[in-house]
């Protein structure tokens, strides 16, 4: 058991109870409307940036080890960022909020759902998807080796967030049992159900991690 | 099969499909990933109501924000082809947006003189307000057919709005935001209709109905059914009336003589739920319009299937569209043909001049018209004799059939039983009643699953009263070899019978094979003695059960060409759905030629680029009819690599073996050779029918198409499917599982699953084992959490997210799940493969509900999903059912 008393998950990386982690998100501001999931392109008269309460927009974000300028809107998710700001579409947008798990990329190496993250609140944090998983020079990360090597998933509109959410938590726990994994990613859906060959695959991924 | 050699090199064996690495590097581009310079966005602007009648729209304040670009009305669409012998539509005024003062009324003469349907008709008063119903225009001609006024069909957008979250009109502007800013201040005025949300209720007499047109769907169009008050008193007391009267009629045998036969009759009152297909890629879509052609990024199940369909909805003709989906995330049968609402932004860039516009839609949006599975009220009688032989059933299944059309699962549920039970004496009766719910349409095994969930714990419960083993009575009554099954439809009053009323068989079915294997791996014998058995506050149950669905089709067509590179390039008109159809399939053509896998390329997703004719990807068609369809291509370019090289080496064609990219005198692949490359050359020397300029005629035209695009590239090998079948196609799943159920509070744990499919020929182990368990999992969700939920007084829909009508996660499920495959060729196929997208839901679904009630008490779960709550509830009450199925319908 966690400090609050909820059950942390086997092999979930401590200090993220799934409490703690609903506490960060709202403390995080990312309780937004439903106008979250839209975004505004540039337009003449409608910048709201003289409104109180404004934020500046011109920031520098890291994303996969790049320093990259951006306009960013004050109530921009990290997910409509990364697609529609910087071209970085491998990061999918499954649901409105926080149900699909699609959207997951790493904050300073912690998974998280980038449509329930405001973009200013990761200034100076390193942010990796999908597309920064890879060496530069081409070579797959362990979790996309395995991920090949076993044909895993059919559709693959949930993968990038799997793949975002293992390569994440194994770094907490590089050995886990399938178990401890299952509950680890287990915040991610798949709605072609390819569970056992995910779980077969990231467990593989382990080993690789492990070896590499 | 006489040219190749099983085993195969390629069939059977675990590769890398072509577009997994683009997947899981984020470089696969899906429908909502592309964006082209200038583009604008629309949102739609969805019913509040779940039946109303659009009376004006004032749009003016909207139009007039900056930015904002247009608005598109249910009248900017083509009309839909009307239905077989229904008078054609009132031109023009239906719908239209009221017209700016001054301007031509809408519905002004049509162009090209066609005789005016509704001559005499105030045209010109109808504004949006006063929609003509079709009912209206059948009143005023002469040839209304007799059956009824013609119904309406679905189009993108309506003004009269039969579910809430019907899409009434579209706004496009700059952004998202400002779309979405602009259709807040439309002021719409909506004239509130009757509706129905539980079917029930419109068949109560003075229950409303779910159209103008009627309450239940009766070919070809509605009439109004009400059951008398003698029925409704029986439900009011939760019997079903086995006696009511109903719309659909299907037979065999003589149900009568049946249960007369029988030892043992069960009988059943039965419910299941309306569940969304949610697939994660919503149905999105961008398009633009570039030198007359519409280009239309889209999320589709099929590709060479979706461009008919398309054309139609935006109004243009087939050559006129290049539509590109080369990845699609998840369809479950709701993007068969792709979406009609593709159209949407496909008119709106037509408005404006050929300007890219995007149409991203939510999870909400999606869940509202991303089409359901329809739900059931129904009742079931089957009869056995004491060794658990099934002599007779009588079902009668009323159907949520959703305000547009039959959908007409349960007669499929239906005849699915006749086939797995191979019954000789059956009856379904059958009403689908018009629900003002969003609409239905195929969802994986459709029917299938709801068969699945309906008829197996029935057996199961025979099994155990008769006292006969549960593997032995499902293959007492299973199908096997070229089963006949079916049901028949009534005869005209007065006509002879004929001694032998035609049939459908199957072309292999092996579910007792699958039962065997299964029930070895499962180590039946042993855990079955754990059934029912309590430790502390858990029960387990152990089951077995049962899944057949189609399993594929016929008649498509393969494209190929080797190139003078020595590359093999593999032309797919299949959908890339996530099924891996799309790659397996195309290993066909290699290994009939024996070529590297290394060495090939497949080219989809995209017609510009010269696809051939295709299976819709449903109805587990794919894998079947395009391993024949390959099988075909790839002997037409084997034959024609050996005419080339008995041409140029000398000999007869027949002399010649090709291996490695190579074609050489058959016993010396080291002797004197010409590379694939060279024969390439040699192709487009040659020309004719070897390059592509000489094609069969019996080719689709896409085909032909597609290979007018290709002529000259090299060696050209294509092909239709002309394969002889006798029967239909069928895949069967045998399905064994554990759970453990918690009596105390009633929170139930699947243990263990296994699913062992009889699929033919096994193609591709990995994909196999993910369709078998991915089947088998969403057959579980049905079970176990997924629903929608209205409010039966409003007809607001509750649960319109993820969350609310909860897909299985990760710890929903076993954590370790095995599958095998009895690998018995099917004999019309020359690979032997057969499909399996949707023989393994149903299974799944079915052990579910079977084990549960090996651990709970037969008869005690009725209706799906199963809630924990329903569980301890009905135990709490001895084993009363929680919800009766015909009194709760939430």
């Amino acid at each position: 058991m966690s400090q609050d008393g909820m059950a942390d998950a086997p092999g979930l990386q401590p200090g993220v109870s799934r409490r703690n982690f609903i506490k960060s998100v709202i403390a995080a501001g990312a309780t937004v409307g439903a106008s979250a999931y839209l975004f505004r392109t540039t337009i003449m008269g409608q910048n709201d940036s003289n409104l109180p309460g404004s934020v500046e927009r011109l920031i520098t974000l890291d994303i996969n080890g790049q320093q990259r300028r951006v306009d960013v809107l004050k109530n921009e998710t990290l997910a409509s960022t990364l697609r529609y700001k910087l071209g970085l579409t491998g990061t999918k947008i499954g649901c409105d909020r926080a149900e699909c798990g699609a959207c997951t990329v790493l904050v300073d190496d912690v998974p998280h759902y980038s449509c329930s993250v405001l973009t200013h609140t990761v200034r100076g944090k390193k942010i990796v998807s999908i597309e920064g998983l890879a060496k530069p020079d081409g070579t797959l990360h362990p979790v996309q080796q395995a991920v090949v090597a076993g044909q895993g998933f059919q559709c693959a509109f949930c993968m990038p967030g799997f793949v975002m959410a293992t390569a994440g938590f194994l770094k907490t726990n590089p050995n886990p049992s399938r178990e401890q994994l299952a509950h680890g990613i287990s915040g991610n859906l798949c709605r072609c159900a390819d569970y056992n060959k995910i779980l077969d695959c990231m467990m593989h991924a382990a080993e690789l991690s492990r070896g590499a | 099969m006489a040219d190749s050699k099983p085993p195969y090199k390629l069939i059977g064996q675990n590769y890398t499909t072509p577009d997994l690495v683009a997947k899981v590097t984020g470089k696969a581009r899906y429908a909502e990933d592309f964006r082209a310079d200038g583009m604008v966005f629309v949102k739609l602007l969805l019913s509040p109501r779940p039946h109303a009648r659009v009376v004006s729209v004032d749009a003016s304040a909207a139009l007039a924000m900056p930015g904002v670009h247009g608005i598109l009305r249910a009248s900017d669409f083509p009309a839909p082809p009307p239905p077989p012998g229904a008078p054609p539509r009132p031109a023009g005024a239906p719908g239209a947006p009221a017209p700016p003062a001054g301007a031509a009324p809408a519905g002004a003469p049509p162009a090209g003189g066609v005789a005016a349907p509704v001559a005499g008709a105030p045209v010109a008063a109808q504004s949006g307000a006063q929609r003509a119903t079709p009912a209206t225009a059948a009143a005023n001609t002469t040839a209304a057919p007799p059956a009824g006024p013609p119904l309406a069909a679905e189009i993108a957008l309506t003004d009269e709005p039969l579910y809430e979250g019907e899409p009434i009109l579209a706004v496009c502007a700059d952004s998202e935001e400002l779309a979405a800013d602009a259709i807040e201040k439309i002021h719409i005025e909506f004239e509130p209709l009757p509706f129905v949300i539980d079917p029930l209720e419109s068949l109560r007499p003075g229950g409303p109905n779910g159209r103008t047109e009627g309450n239940v769907f009766a070919a070809p169009n509605m009439k109004t059914l009400k059951w008398t008050a003698a029925d409704m008193a029986m439900i009011d007391q939760g019997k079903f009336p086995s006696g009511a009267e109903a719309i659909d009629n299907l037979s065999i045998g003589d149900i009568e003589k049946g249960f007369k036969e029988a030892d043992l009759i069960i009988e059943r009152d039965h419910q299941q739920q309306t569940t969304p297909h949610m697939p994660l890629e919503s149905r999105t879509a961008m398009a633009f319009w570039k030198n007359g052609k519409l280009y239309l990024h889209g999320s589709t199940q099929s590709v060479a299937r979706t461009v008919a369909a398309l054309a139609g909805w935006v109004g243009i003709k087939q050559d006129e569209l290049v539509l590109i989906s080369e990845y699609t995330g998840g369809g479950f049968g709701s993007k068969i043909p792709g979406a009609q609402t593709m159209a949407i932004p496909a008119l709106m860039s037509k408005k404006l001049q050929g300007r890219p516009v995007m149409m991203r839609i939510s999870r909400e949006e999606e869940t509202y018209i991303g089409r359901t599975r329809p739900g059931y009220t129904g009742w079931v009688k089957m009869g056995f004799k004491k060794d658990g032989r099934v002599t007779a059933i009588d079902a009668f299944l009323i159907e949520q059939s959703g305000p547009y059309r039959r959908q007409g699962d349960n007669a499929t549920t239906a005849n699915l039983a006749s086939l797995c039970y191979q019954v000789p004496n059956m009856r379904f009766r059958g009403i689908s009643v018009a629900t003002n719910t969003p609409p239905p349409t195929s969802q994986r095994a459709p029917g299938g699953l709801q068969a699945g969930v309906l008829f197996e714990p029935m057996i199961s419960e025979a099994a155990r009263k008769l006292g006969v083993d549960e593997v032995a009575i499902r293959k007492l009554n299973g199908p096997s070899g070229q089963a006949v099954f079916g049901l028949l439809p009534p005869l005209p009053p007065g006509a002879p019978v004929p001694a032998n009323r035609p049939r459908q068989k199957v072309t292999s079915a092996f579910i007792n094979e699958a039962l065997d294997k299964g029930a070895a791996m499962f180590n039946w014998e042993e855990r079955k003695k754990r059934s029912g058995q309590r430790v502390g506050s858990k029960i387990t149950g152990v089951a077995v059960a049962t899944g057949a669905y189609t399993a594929g089709s016929i008649g498509v067509d393969g494209l190929c060409i080797v190139q003078p590179d020595g590359k093999l390039i593999i032309h797919q008109g299949i959908g890339n759905l996530g099924t891996h159809s799309l790659s397996d399939t195309a290993r066909v053509i290699a290994e009939m030629v024996n070529m590297p896998w290394e060495q090939c390329e497949v080219v989809w997703g995209d017609t510009s680029k010269g696809l051939p004719w295709s299976s819709i990807q449903a109805g587990s068609q794919t894998t079947y009819a395009h391993t024949r369809a390959n099988y075909a291509t790839g002997m037409d370019l084997r034959k024609k690599i050996q005419e080339i090289a008995a041409k140029d080496m000398g000999g007869k064609p027949e002399d010649y073996d090709m291996a490695n990219a190579k074609v050489f005198r058959k016993g010396a692949p080291g002797g004197r050779s010409m590379t694939f490359g060279k024969v390439a050359e040699r192709a487009i020397q040659l020309g004719g029918v070897y390059d592509g300029h000489e094609v069969p005629k019996e080719l689709n035209a896409m085909t032909k198409g597609a290979a007018a695009s290709l002529v000259g590239m090299g060696l050209m090998g294509v092909a239709r499917d002309n394969l002889p079948r006798d029967g239909q196609t069928y895949s069967f799943l045998a399905a064994f599982a554990e759970v453990e159920v918690d009596v105390e509070t009633g929170v139930y744990t699947i243990v263990d699953y296994l699913g062992v499919a009889d699929v033919g020929t096994v193609m591709h182990p990995h994909s196999l084992g993910g369709q078998i368990h991915g089947g088998g999992i969403q057959g579980i969700g049905h079970v176990r959490s997924q629903k929608l939920v209205y409010d039966p007084h409003y007809g607001a829909a509750l649960a319109k997210r993820l969350h609310h009508n909860k897909p299985p996660t990760m710890l929903d499920i076993p954590l370790k799940m095995e599958w095998a495959a009895v690998e018995l060729p099917d004999p019309s196929n020359p690979i032997g493969a057969k499909g399996i997208g949707e023989p393994s839901i149903g299974g799944g679904g079915a052990v579910i509900m079977c084990a549960l009630a090996a651990a709970v008490g037969d008869g005690v779960l009725r209706r799906t999903p199963v809630h924990p709550e329903m569980i301890a509830t009905a135990l709490a009450n001895g084993g009363k059912p929680t919800y009766e199925p015909l009194t709760s319908f939430i």
